[in-house]
């Protein structure tokens, strides 16, 4: 059979069982764009390649399948670049497939060329530069291979226009992955799975501390169980937010620099913490070496460089999440009763719970927003968010029931996400509820995804927390920097309603307490178009309990 | 901190090299030498690479190696029995009086006389780090003019008869 190289690619992605992408187009895909016309792949254009590349990353997040973006060569390629190194700090599956100029002129800084290739080496797990059109669908191939096993992460395919016209005689059965520095894992260390079984049915004062990794590996239900039957309480990491029911008795919510005082001191007082699929970020840990200072520590990750990279464990264990917490499980013994040590964190919660003020300008408080929106979808809503504020008190107050529903950018913090990463959630999961909980700051830098939103009639509903500063940024400034607000007050701003409906969606202003749950529902109603709500939120509320960085995680700021 | 030498197996392609590097650079890791070239097979290239670190910091530098897909396998050889060398070239100043000097010289350390101009003489001479630095010393005094030398390259001998 003789095809295109364009064809080929997307004969492969049919392969792969992809069945949307995201990406915009651009003189050196027009090949791919030409073939994409006659294909049954659903493509999804959006206003910046930034925002095919969040809403790829969104999709994967959501359905733990490989996310699929595509851009045209240099600046569409480049537009490209804050989205994979998000996902890739994320340790998200995603394929970007780049345009890029013919072969002859590669390096010949011919018109909209961009050595992609060099610039996301350090933020891809892997990526190729396509040297004959023979080699397209191994490439495909191994690129979704390489994404999404192991540790997950973005791989970056680049396509010289030249090869992807070029027609070659294709045979779709052979395509081998070729891949002799690259091994899956497979099973783990069963004396070490035995050792930390032992363990824990010895410890006291245990604690799992949980990430990314358990929604990665699938692994919510094993982390449960693990829970469940020995009563052990569960802090989760940002990344591992959905990972364990918010309203579980167990749960004790985030730990960190904005984590709750009864999580951070149950690290302090723990005797054994069991990581799962973490990896010990600086904004986890506080001052390294007062963390968990009196436990013994059991660390899963499929990743053996996250093993000892920042802090020194007793009993690592290298392999895939969900494998590893099945056979503990098995060799665990269930205690029925509960304890002094859950007393103890009663105690603590009892006495330090998350809580906040009223407004002393007779505004919104922004968590009460967060409350509402958690109460109206009973937990049940895909979260996304965007960075600063907004994603902390998203974090403190939406209780999750399930997992893979807290989209929010963990590792790279990038401003801007929420709204495409809306957008790529609901085209994935069409019935459940998607919400945005924005900034006003972060939600002017992918604004124009709107207009992908209404063209696709995507009802998302963004939820401004809008405090006219650029508020994380402003929080800082309050309690390091003397309260001087450098650059931070953004009150010079649109209008939200009528940006919204200039694009068509619909808009909401909401000033007051009361007019807050009225908003949402009417929100939640709306099927065919995005929803704005501008919640005018207290200027100066800050995200509290706080760490400051290099901190111990006991010296919380915030009244107590 | 202390000097360890990888044996490091790669992909014979294009990008390899600055995958490797940018890793280093990245992470924060001092590559003391570095070479690499093809094996006896042609698909395969072997790095040779020295690096100082703690045992923990060479754990993770070859445990992220390791995540680079087109590294085949890190060995750490610093502690096995090893064949070292380096090849160097040093154009030194040697005026037709101090030439018989500076050829015994190269003599003593089995090093040679690749290329002979009017005042100057290029020598050449491969061997382990120690050696180099001794005929680089010793050369110093005539007036080097220009030195190049390449990284090392190491290889783990063979098991011996007992
Ligand atoms: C792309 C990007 N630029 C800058 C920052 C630094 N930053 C972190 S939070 C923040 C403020 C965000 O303001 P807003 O979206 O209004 O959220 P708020 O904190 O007020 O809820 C900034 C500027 C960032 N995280 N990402
Ligand atoms: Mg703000």
């Amino acid at each position: 059979m003789k095809l295109k190289g364009a064809e080929i690619l997307l004969q492969s992605l049919k392969q792969e069982g992809v069945d949307t992408i995201f990406g915009y187009p651009g003189g050196t895909v027009l090949p791919i764009y030409d073939a994409l016309y006659d294909s049954d792949i659903r493509h999804i254009l959006v206003r910046h390649e930034q925002g095919a590349a969040h809403a790829a990353d969104a999709y994967a997040r959501v359905t733990g399948k490989t996310g699929v973006c595509i851009a045209t060569s240099g600046p569409g390629a480049t537009n490209l670049v804050t989205g994979i190194a998000t996902a890739n700090m994320d340790s998200i599956p995603m394929v970007c497939f780049t345009g890029q100029v013919a072969s002859p002129l590669i390096g010949r800084d011919a018109f909209q060329e961009a050595d992609i290739t060099g610039i996301t080496m350090p933020i891809t797990k892997h990526n190729y530069v396509l040297e004959r059109t023979e080699d397209v669908a191994r490439i495909v191939k191994e690129a979704f291979y390489i994404a999404s096993t192991n540790r997950p992460g973005p791989v970056v395919v680049d396509l010289p226009k030249d090869l992807m016209e070029k027609e070659i005689d294709y045979d779709p059965y052979n395509s081998e992955i070729n891949l002799r520095g690259y091994r899956v894992m497979k099973g783990c260390n069963y004396g070490q799975v035995v050792l930390a079984a032992g363990i824990i049915n010895k410890s006291e004062r245990p604690v799992i501390y949980a990430g990314g990794g358990v929604i990665a590996s699938d692994a919510a239900e094993e982390l449960k169980e693990l829970a469940e039957k020995r009563k052990i309480p569960v802090t989760t990491t940002l990344m591992g937010m959905s990972a364990f029911p918010g309203t579980n008795y167990l749960s004790l919510g985030m730990l960190g620099m904005h984590g709750t005082r009864y999580a951070n001191y149950a690290i302090g007082e723990c005797d054994l913490l069991i990581a799962v699929g973490v990896r010990f970020d600086d904004r986890v840990t506080g001052k390294i070496a007062e963390f968990a200072p009196h436990a013994r520590i059991i660390h899963i990750d499929i990743d053996a460089a996250e093993i000892g990279k920042n802090v020194d464990v007793h009993i690592p264990i290298v392999g895939e999440v969900k494998e590893v917490l099945q056979a503990i499980n098995k060799r665990i013994e269930t205690v029925e009763e509960f304890g002094e040590w859950h007393q103890t964190i009663d105690r603590w919660k009892g006495e330090y719970p998350l809580r906040y003020g009223t407004s002393s300008e007779g505004r919104i408080m922004p968590q009460h927003v967060i409350e509402k929106i958690s109460d109206l979808t009973q937990g049940e809503a895909i979260i996304t968010t965007e960075v600063g504020q907004n994603q902390m008190w998203a974090a403190h107050y939406y209780k999750f029931k399930n997992p893979r529903s807290f989209v929010t950018s963990g590792g790279l913090g990038t401003m801007g996400f929420g709204l495409p990463a809306a957008i790529g959630a609901k085209i994935a999961c069409p019935d459940r509820p998607v919400i945005d909980i924005a900034g006003d700051g972060s939600i002017q830098m992918n604004i124009q995804e709107l207009g992908t939103a209404i063209a696709y009639k995507i009802p998302v509903i963004i939820c401004i927390l809008n405090n006219q500063y650029l508020g994380m940024v402003r929080q800082w400034q309050s309690l390091f920097y003397g309260g001087r607000f450098s650059y931070t007050d953004i009150s010079n701003q649109p209008d939200f309603v009528k940006l919204a409906e200039a694009y068509g969606a619909v808009g909401m202003r909401v000033k007051t307490t009361q007019e807050v749950d009225g908003a949402l529902r009417e929100a939640l109603k709306v099927t065919d178009r995005p929803v704005v709500i501008d919640f005018w939120v207290d200027r100066m509320a800050d995200v509290y309990p706080m760490v400051a960085p290099g901190e111990s995680l006991l010296n919380m700021l915030g009244e107590e | 901190m202390k000097k360890h030498t990888l044996a490091v197996t790669v992909e014979n392609k294009p990008g390899v090299l600055t995958r490797v590097a940018t890793l280093f650079r990245r992470r924060g890791y001092n590559i003391d030498s570095l070479a690499v070239g093809e094996t006896e097979n042609p698909s395969v290239s072997r790095m040779t690479i020295d690096v100082t670190g703690d045992d923990k910091i060479i754990e993770q530098v070859s445990k992220q190696l390791y995540k680079l897909v087109d590294v085949i396998k890190v060995v750490d050889i610093t502690e096995e029995r090893l064949v070292t060398r380096e090849l160097i070239l040093i154009k030194v100043k040697a005026d037709p009086s101090v030439r018989s000097e500076i050829v015994q010289l190269v003599e003593i350390f089995r090093a040679r006389i690749v290329d002979i101009g009017k005042n100057t003489l290029i020598v050449e001479a491969t061997g382990d780090a120690g050696k180099m630095e001794a005929i680089e010393d010793s050369l110093k005094p005539f007036g080097i003019l220009e030195l190049v030398r390449t990284g090392k390259i190491a290889i783990v001998r063979g098991p011996q008869n007992s």
